[in-house]
């Protein structure tokens, strides 16, 4: 019934991309044999719709078992034969189509519309364009080529029904008792929608919003240079605008009695689709599937495709990281097989069945909270995660607390954990210490996540609505038995534990690749990897910064050391105390910008004999900047050059300091002090010294003259000021890191050194220089 | 009249025995029936030490004109010596060095000798500090020479202040110290504070280059060097005499002054140090007391700081002057004289206590390699006849071996350390796979010339001076020591003397005989 009604048809899917349209499409392909399948895809900004095709839905694994049954040539001829690919976009009034979708869309003779945003914290603007507007689009669109005759499917959600209690029937929600649907004008909520996005983004260009931004960015990246505050200054506002909207996506849903941005879109799309359609008198028929979830059986069992709504959940709660999520320990938890809700459009689209379909467990075969989660615990206490340490985590027991008390938790923990974050941050500490922060900001991560979820989804497992099925059973009856076989959609087909424990949590924990051995790892570990990429003979050039990362001195040491030689004994006790006084003013200066300090600082040098300076540099060379330098940095750098890699140090220090230490290098980078007429220093600098974004240009004005690439450089740097340096770089090493740089570090899994001064040094209490004799 | 070495047969009724433990000491109780070797007492020294040297000057040995016979207006003159890594610990001023230049210089003035300079032959050693330079040839000399640049230090590296004078007949390269190669006269003033300086090593080696020393440290000659202290059955010194030979065919002229010392090494309030236990006063135990609590207490790096202060009360015992060869003779025979102690028979294990200090680490931290080198290549190697220890024995060695080095001094020990033994220990597999790289690393190069860096390949010397003692022992463990830092090293690490005696038992058989070295002051083990 359903191939001889599917025989020689031409459909056309939207969303083919997406975890149910890509089970559509292959379902179509195998099972339903001469029919022939075209996908509009929206080109992506650098792929066109056609690579999109073959990248996202062909390569997905769903078709690995037609590419086997058939073999490779034969999958490959079917595809050119029997796939189309045109360019389109839902979001778009028109579609977006050119002359060749249009003519694709005119000879449909099935349309089935499962593109959506389906992201519970979507963009209020986002989700209208194309879960509101979409359906109703490709409505239009059809009337314009003048093909009123093709069947039109589109895809919604159980979810429509909104937040209420008691069985939610199989009807246009218009005719539904209580239905919020009823008294909205979804083309006000459009305009409103639009408006919104304008509204917020005016609202973070006023000044005082500005002003914070910059604030914050200048928080997390400490003394980094104006480019990179700026930089991330707008990246904050434009999150902050996409976050207002997701709020206001929120609180717009709620405020009318759905749970979330998603439900309260899709509802009204549904509305004007009607609308539409009876208009123009497409033949239309509405699914609504509940929460989708893994195959029970086709393409195999287990398939999934992305990290769905409820895996994110369950892992959390398989590593023991979400001791709690509310719910209604009775309540439904109203999940579906992927594949009998393909079958069931299959099924609708085979037989030009009109009206609305719901594929949902709940009422006919309800899968209660507490059962969900004996299972989920079941069988996680007999196939345990693994934590680092390669030992078996226990999952923590759940007490069904309401929504409320554990939200009110999560708030708390999150915002002490914030809390002791920010403290940390802006204490001088680096290295070990400063990881301190990255394990808190873990910590902080993960309470944010889960408060998150309970956000996000705490409504879903206390719904208690009750999504009938009668329509979605009366067509299943009038299957014949070989169409039942090969297209079961009937909810009672799934046995819930033999579904949660060896077909669906045995597919989650393999998609998210957590650890689910004992025993430590084998092979090489993560910092051993990170090291042998940069030593890579790919790589041809290692760039260094100096102070913290080759050696833990800084300019005022180094001054005071050159400055402190040539006085006598008294004096020096007194130049000490005096540049201690100091200390506090030069390293708040120093935090601010750190050019501005080295200018300041410089001055100091004005009137010093050059030549003397010079010499005296190397009595500071083994005095104190090998005392205080990093043997393993230092070897870091001579392996760089046995590997035949260019190195650079960039450094901010003067010249003749660091002249001792220019065999080491290629080449160095320093900063210069003129010389006056009778071989004095004036204390003023040649040029601007290399420091934030300059260090980025020097770099890549030295790849260019070398004819390097910076992609195959390596940075090594201390603070979060360096960041133009390491960004610039295709890897960069962050070297005994502070705070800041730390959590950027591993936000981003830059590679991390620890290196120490060697323990044996002589550890002067001050940077005093050995008396000249 | 000081009483001979003496060798102790332990018995319920001893004292326990000291055991020198880097910056600090203990008391150990050895197990009945072992044998304690305590050096002899230190003999008188000169009692008029300038009239001794001014004697020596003008009553050459050997095949040589007094000295003042060999200097004439015009010539040119350089006197090398020995660096910092001898005496040790450092002596009080005025340090021998002082006394014989200075009488040297006084000689030279007589004759109207203009073209003098100073040499510290360094060989691969790093550069003195002004301070030790000072220290070595005391103010007048330092002031006279050093600022108009006639007081240089050796410099292995520098191709433009080397001179090659050809091949032995062993085809061994001898390239050396151009100044002194081309002067008239080279007067060589040494301090022979073991059996193993001096001679035509003080030249040779002293102020030769890696080209040159690689022919003679390394792994082969050391581990044909049994030992290295007695010169008459060392490789080391028959390639040494090869080439002094070789100098003085070439035409340079070397006049050689060598002194010894006599082993008053620590000052009144260590004296205990040099005692024997069961003749302590109530005075040594209470200084023994009250100094290794108090080092106990102190950070170790203060307690280093107080160590490395100590100034020997050494004294002047012997000082001869002329023909190479002749002097060391007559020198050989007054170490002998202070430090030689019989001893019949081998041992299944010998222990040691090792001190804060060794040649390379003077004013600066003992570091795991070093630990190594002192033990067994000092320690082990101080035997004339066959080794204190059988073969196949075991050492215990007592010290803390911190995984700690100097970062100026001992930049290539660093990353020996780390990268080096990390792959292997085996002296053979090093010097094959890593010396040559280590050796011309330009960054060593720079750093061993113009800061106070031993030279790339320092570390490598101090494996090969274990090579011998590493071939020869079936065990070697370290009480007390760093476990990590003892591992890499290739040893075992025991937390107490009594857990490494009963280790040693699994490598040398129940109940072993246990000999244990008290030193320093130092002695040399004469086994028969």
């Amino acid at each position: 019934m359903i191939r001889e009604g599917l025989a020689g048809k031409r459909v056309l899917v939207t969303g083919a991309t997406g975890f149910l349209g890509t089970a559509l499409v292959e379902r179509l392909l195998r099972c339903v044999p001469d029919l022939h399948v075209t996908v509009l895809v929206r080109s992506g900004r650098r792929t066109a719709a056609a690579e999109r095709t073959r990248r996202e839905i062909l390569r997905n694994d769903c078709f690995d078992r037609l590419r086997a049954e058939v073999g490779p040539e034969a999958f490959d001829a079917l595809i050119r034969d029997r796939l189309h690919t045109v360019a389109g976009d839902v979001g778009q009034d028109g579609l977006g189509l050119d002359d060749d979708g249009r003519r694709a869309l005119g000879e449909a003779d099935i349309v089935i519309h499962s593109a959506a945003t389906v992201s519970f914290d979507a963009a209020l603007d986002a989700a209208v364009e194309v879960n509101l507007l979409g359906p109703s689009r490709v409505a239009e669109a059809l009337e314009q080529t003048g093909n009123t005759k093709a069947h039109l499917v589109a895809v919604s959600t159980a979810y429509v029904a909104g937040t209420r209690r008691g069985p939610a029937h199989e009807r246009p929600l218009t005719e539904t008792p209580f239905s919020p649907v009823k008294d909205i004008d979804w083309r006000t909520e459009v305009d409103a929608a639009r408006r919104s996005r304008q509204d917020a983004d005016t609202e973070s260009r006023r000044p005082e919003r500005l002003s914070s931004f910059t604030k914050q960015a200048r928080h997390e990246l400490g003394a980094a240079s104006t480019p990179l505050i700026a930089d991330r200054a707008e990246r904050l506002r434009t999150e902050w605008v996409a976050d207002q909207l997701v709020e206001q996506g929120r609180a717009r849903a709620q405020s009318l009695g759905w749970p979330d941005a998603y439900a309260y879109t899709k509802a009204l799309g549904e509305k004007a689709l009607f609308e539409t359609t009876a208009r123009t008198g497409q033949p239309t028929a509405v699914v609504r599937p509940s929460i989708i979830e893994s195959a029970l059986a086709e393409p195999r069992p287990g398939w999934i495709r992305g990290f769905r709504m409820a895996e994110p959940v369950i892992i959390s709660y398989g590593r023991g990281l979400l001791k709690e999520f509310p719910g209604i320990p009775e309540g439904v938890v109203d999940v579906i097989p992927v594949d009998l809700v393909v079958a069931a459009i299959i099924a609708v689209a085979a037989t030009r069945e009109e009206g609305v379909f719901q594929v949902a467990s709940g009422a006919r075969n309800p899968l209660r909270y507490r059962g969900l989660v004996d299972l989920v615990r079941e069988w996680f206490t007999a196939n345990p995660l693994y934590d680092g340490e390669g030992q078996p985590i226990v999952v923590p027991e759940w007490s069904f607390p309401g929504r409320g008390r554990v939200q009110r938790q999560l708030e708390r923990a999150t915002k002490t954990l914030a809390a002791a974050e920010k403290v940390l941050t802006s204490l001088p500490v680096r290295g070990r210490r400063a990881q301190l922060s990255g394990r808190l900001e873990e910590r902080r991560t993960q309470a944010d996540r889960a408060l998150g979820y309970v956000r996000l989804y705490g409504a879903y497992t206390e719904t208690e609505a009750v999504f009938q099925v009668d329509r979605l059973i009366g067509l299943w009856s009038r299957m014949d038995a070989a169409d039942q076989a090969a297209f079961g959609f009937d909810p009672a087909l799934v046995g819930w534990r033999d579904y949660v424990h060896d077909i669906h949590l045995p597919s989650i924990v393999v998609h998210a690749r957590v650890r689910t051995a004992a025993g430590r790892k084998q092979g090489p570990t993560r910092e051993e990897r990170g090291r042998k990429a940069i030593l890579d003979p790919k790589r041809h050039l290692a760039v260094f910064d100096l102070e913290n990362t080759l050696i833990a001195s800084n300019v005022v040491e180094s001054y005071a050391w050159l400055a402190t030689r040539h006085l006598p004994t008294a004096d020096r006790a007194r130049f000490v105390a005096r540049t201690l006084r100091e200390a506090p003013a030069l390293l708040a200066l120093d935090r601010r910008d750190r050019g501005d300090f080295l200018r300041h600082f410089y001055r100091r040098y004005e009137g010093a004999p050059a030549a003397r300076l010079h010499d005296d540099a190397w009595d500071l060379f083994a005095g104190l900047i090998l005392t205080k330098s990093f043997p393993a940095g230092i070897r870091r750098v001579r392996e760089h050059r046995a590997r035949g890699h260019r190195t650079l140090l960039i450094t901010g220090a003067l010249d003749f300091v660091i002249a001792p230490l220019e065999p080491l290098f290629d080449d160095v980078v320093a900063a210069h002090l003129t010389t006056d007429s009778n071989g004095r220093l004036t204390g003023e600098l040649q040029e601007a010294p290399p420091t934030g974004e300059a260090r980025a240009i020097v770099m890549q004005d030295y790849a260019d003259a070398h004819g390097l690439d910076l992609e195959q450089a390596v940075a090594y740097a201390d603070s979060a000021s360096d960041l133009p340096m390491l960004e610039a770089v295709g890897h960069p090493v962050a070297v005994n890191p502070e705070a800041k740089l730390a959590t950027i570090a591993r936000k981003r899994g830059w590679h991390v050194e620890q290196w120490d001064k060697s323990p044996g040094g002589p550890r002067p209490l001050l940077p005093i220089g050995a008396r000249a004799r | 009249m000081p009483r001979p070495g003496f060798v102790l047969d332990v018995d319920r009724s001893t004292p326990p025995t000291l055991f020198w433990h880097g910056e600090g000491y203990r008391l150990e109780q050895l197990p009945p029936g072992s044998r304690v070797i305590y050096p002899p007492e230190p003999l008188a020294g000169l009692p008029d030490p300038d009239a001794a040297i001014r004697h020596a000057l003008r009553n050459p040995l050997g095949d040589s004109a007094p000295l003042p016979d060999l200097l004439r207006p015009g010539m040119r003159l350089t006197i090398c010596f020995d660096d910092v890594s001898l005496p040790l610990p450092p002596m009080k001023g005025p340090d021998v060095r002082q006394r014989v230049i200075e009488a040297v210089l006084d000689v030279a003035a007589e004759k109207g000798v203009d073209d003098v300079q100073l040499v510290a032959a360094l060989a691969l050693h790093r550069r003195m500090t002004d301070d030790e330079l000072r220290h070595a040839l005391g103010d007048r000399v330092f002031d006279a020479f050093a600022p108009n640049g006639l007081l240089t230090q050796h410099d292995a590296e520098d191709p433009d202040n080397l001179t090659f004078l050809g091949q032995t007949e062993q085809g061994e390269d001898v390239e050396i110290n151009k100044r002194a190669a081309t002067s008239d006269l080279i007067v060589y003033v040494n301090i022979n504070l073991v059996a193993m300086d001096g001679g035509h090593k003080s030249v040779a080696t002293g102020l030769s280059s890696y080209r040159s020393l690689r022919h003679h440290h390394n792994v082969r000659t050391m581990q044909h060097s049994r030992s290295f202290m007695d010169q008459h059955r060392s490789e080391l010194h028959s390639s040494n005499w090869r080439m002094g030979k070789l100098i003085a065919a070439s035409g340079v002229k070397v006049f050689q002054i060598e002194t010894t010392l006599n082993n008053r090494t620590f000052p009144d309030q260590f004296s205990f140090l040099s005692k024997r236990e069961w003749e302590w006063s109530a005075k040594d135990r209470a200084l023994f007391a009250a100094s290794s609590k108090a080092l106990d207490r102190t950070p170790t790096r203060l307690s280093r700081q107080i160590l490395h202060g100590i100034r020997s009360p050494y004294d002047l015992t012997s000082v001869q002057a002329g023909e190479v060869e002749a002097v060391h003779a007559q020198t050989t025979e007054h170490v002998y004289r202070q430090q030689l102690v019989e001893v019949s028979g081998q041992t299944d294990v010998l222990t040691m206590g090792l001190p804060y200090i060794c040649p390379y680490n003077v004013n600066s931290v003992m570091n795991p390699i070093l630990v190594m080198c002192l033990g067994l290549g000092y320690f082990f190697n101080l035997y004339r006849g066959k080794p204190l220890v059988r073969e196949g024995g075991a050492v215990i060695m007592s010290h803390p071996t911190p995984w700690e080095f100097h970062p100026v001094h001992h930049p290539s020990y660093i990353d020996f350390f780390d990268e080096v033994l990390a792959d292997t220990t085996d002296p053979l597999e090093i010097e094959k796979t890593y010396e040559e790289r280590y050796a011309t690393d330009p960054w060593y190069v720079h750093l061993y010339r113009t800061t106070n860096a031993y030279h790339g390949v320092h570390p490598f010397y101090m494996w090969y001076w274990g090579a011998h003692a590493m071939q020869h022992l079936g065990a070697v463990i370290i009480v007390g020591g760093d476990p990590k830092a003892v591992r890499r090293l290739g040893f075992k690490p025991a937390s107490t003397l009594r857990d490494a005696l009963e280790m040693a038992e699994d490598v040398v058989g129940r109940d072993p005989s246990i000999t244990h070295v008290h030193t320093p002051p130092l002695l040399l083990a004469d086994v028969r």
